[in-house]
């Protein structure tokens, strides 16, 4: 065991790669979730994007084409939830799970001839003055714009959901729609849209992860990334701030067991590779006995003007 | 100006029509795309429902297969619609699969090489009670914190999932394997082995036991008050829960029910068709299980007939691989294609379409 092998600046810099992924996924779906609905297809979508951006990017060299090709295909995979929640009205969960297994099926049929390739990788962004900080320059200051992306990501929906008026709308129509309706707000318009923004920032996450995090193309290489963010978003009581902490967390604990493998500690290595997902499980249990939920009231529940 | 009208009812005969739409759907979306991968699309569409059942030449290979893939299918289909009848989502049926193979298998294989009968049926005991002690975390997690039942039963899988490749490589690995990853397999150790029960059918104990567990939970869901407790719970959890139906007791029986029955579906695959425990043996039955479970509109009876039609496309999927190149993700879309359509279709089931002008209440 060589623990003296692990640099705690490279360490930082990889938690921020590997929890990039899975903060943007989360951050969008957390705003499905603040306009009340749940939308269990983020691993799918995550997958769409992921093989759509590397196909993309590929194909015509360029990784920011990747991600914008990546986020529209996501948002129309979602799209296709939001036409049969909100329209169709059929059930959330069922229909998530539905989106799902069609993404997993899809990215594979798409993905086939890609397997094994090499992408373009995405120049890093060297912020002029910040990034020559000796120390933290390199830890925090010298990604690939995704990061810098996913962190305004963040303060953006922040602020919007807390200090703007269409947050306010958002936020009302996810607590309840029967007043945000009898108020004249179009529900079904304003959750179509958090749908579709939602599925675009699962879309960049999934890209982030065949186009910088891995750098490569394996059929089904999300591993629940997306269930992880459906997670993330409960651990962060639906706030967005905390949705950036949360991911931060298991981003480094993601690392750190990587780390921990490669540094050839004693502990099993199959008892590594599922400490991510025993952590989530811990957490999940900490926050429900915890009682404290914040869930937006309307979490779910379809929305017909009838009733 | 199109609306959707609430019925008073949900219709029974939209109920019993949108699953043959669905298919037809799929059928039609699922040939685009093929056309659009280059294959002739009325030739793969009968090669994937046709085929496998009146092929001259394949037919023969074929049709056992159509049991042994619906068996497991079924079996978790069964436990998995109790649950999403009661409003509990479990699905991680795929890690009380993977669960059920490991205990049911590892005592098969601390018994080596015995002739007792008595051992399979101490196996398929194991591995019922190992997909139930996996079932019952999130169960127990839920009902003392109330937390997410669909989130922990899923990660659950991927947790599983490296407990299979720990014990492929390691506590279960054949001794006389020339290390290579992968059990002893049952089909060499014959009091343990689950084969054929009438040769050329493809009828296996699991089969058996899936047809069976078809008539519990029909008798279940129809005749008996925990039947009757589950349907109300999901129906109108206010109401159960003024009539004195406790929630904890529908989360346990659901979730242990689904875990027991996901877990012998392991067993019965592992000490079967599959042979052995490998890193890779388990292929996804428990999650296309839950498009089974929804096709049959969660009614045992229609399990039975969604369950079947989804080996099918399994093993038309594998003919139309072979004889036409087909990539064999594209019959995952096409599973996943069809519980779409079949939930888009079932808006029908619940509202009417009525054209005209809205009128003002």
């Amino acid at each position: 065991m060589d623990l003296s092998s692990i640099n705690p600046i490279l360490l930082i810099a990889s938690i921020m790669i590997s929890a990039t992924p899975i903060l943007l996924a989360a951050i969008g779906e957390m705003v499905v979730e603040k306009a009340g609905v749940l939308n269990l297809g983020v691993e799918g979508m995550m997958i769409t994007g992921a093989v759509v951006g590397f196909a993309t990017a590929v194909s015509t060299g360029s990784p920011a084409l990747g991600f914008m090709a990546a986020a529209l295909a996501a948002a129309v995979l979602s799209l296709s939830f939001g036409i049969l929640t909100q329209i169709l009205l059929s059930n959330q969960v069922a229909t998530g799970l539905g989106l799902t297994l069609v993404g997993l099926g899809l990215s594979a049929l798409i993905g086939k001839p890609y397997e094994g390739m090499k992408t373009p990788t995405m120049a890093k962004l060297d912020i002029p003055i910040l990034g020559d900080i000796p120390v933290l320059g390199r830890m925090l200051f010298s990604h690939d714009p995704m990061v810098y992306v996913s962190l305004f990501l963040v303060l953006a929906v922040w602020a919007v959901l807390k200090y703007t008026r269409a947050g306010l709308i958002l936020r009302a129509v996810g607590e309840s729609h029967d007043a945000a309706h009898a108020l004249g707000y179009k529900v079904i318009r304003i959750r179509m849209m958090a749908i579709f923004f939602g599925g675009a920032c699962a879309g960049l996450g999934g890209a982030y992860l065949s186009l910088v995090r891995v750098p490569q193309w394996t059929e089904g290489m999300t591993a629940g990334s997306g269930w992880i963010a459906l997670a993330i978003v409960v651990f962060a009581s639906w706030r967005a701030e905390r949705v950036l902490i949360g991911a931060y967390l298991f981003g480094g604990v993601t690392v750190l067991q990587l780390n921990l493998q490669a540094a050839g500690v004693k502990v099993p290595v199959e008892i590594l590779s599922m400490s991510p997902y025993l952590i989530t499980i811990l957490v999940l249990v900490i926050i429900s006995a915890r009682g404290a939920h914040g869930a937006p009231a309307s979490l779910g529940r379809p929305f017909h003007a009838s009733s | 100006m199109i609306r959707l009208e609430r019925r008073p009812q949900p219709s029974r005969l939209w109920t019993a029509i949108t699953p043959l739409l669905a298919v037809l759907l799929t059928m039609i979306v699922g040939g685009l795309m093929f056309a659009l991968l280059g294959k002739p699309p009325l030739e793969a569409i009968r090669i994937i429902f046709w085929d496998p059942l009146f092929h001259p030449q394949f037919a023969a290979y074929s049709r056992p297969q159509l049991l042994v893939k619906a068996g497991p299918l079924i079996l978790i289909a069964i436990g998995l619609s109790l649950g999403f009848r009661a409003g509990i989502w479990n699905i991680g049926a795929e890690g009380q699969y993977i669960m059920g193979a490991i205990c049911g298998a590892g005592m098969g294989l601390a018994f080596y090489p015995t002739t007792n009968p008595l051992i399979f049926p101490a196996m398929v005991i194991a591995g019922a009670l190992g997909g139930w002690a996996w079932a019952m975390i999130p169960a127990v997690l839920k009902v003392r914190f109330g937390t997410n039942e669909i989130l922990v039963s899923l990660m659950l899988v991927y947790v599983a999932e490296a407990l299979l490749a720990s014990v492929s490589q390691k506590l279960l690995r054949n001794p006389e394997g020339m290390g290579f990853p992968g059990s002893r397999n049952f089909q060499q150790y014959p009091a343990a082995h689950n084969g054929e029960l009438l040769p050329g059918t493809g009828m296996h104990w699991g089969v058996l036991a899936a047809f069976m567990a078809v008539i519990f939970a029909h008798v279940l869901l129809t005749r008996h008050i925990q039947g009757f407790n589950i349907r109300l719970t999901g129906e109108a959890p206010r109401a159960a829960r003024f009539s004195g139906v406790s929630p904890a007791r529908i989360i346990f029986l659901c979730l242990g029910f689904g875990g027991a029955l996901a877990g012998a579906a392991g067993l019965f695959e592992v000490s079967g068709p599959a042979g052995q425990i490998t890193i890779d043996f388990n292929s996804g039955y428990g999650f296309t299980a839950i498009i089974v479970a929804f096709l049959g509109r969660l009614n045992p009876i229609g399990i039975l007939l969604a369950g079947l039609l989804m080996a099918l496309t399994y093993i038309g999927g594998e003919l139309a691989q072979l004889m036409l190149g087909l990539p064999g993700a594209s019959i995952q879309l096409f599973q996943g294609m069809l519980l779409f359509f079949l939930l888009a279709t079932d808006v029908f089931t619940n509202f009417r379409i009525r054209i005209g002008k809205t009128e003002v209440a």
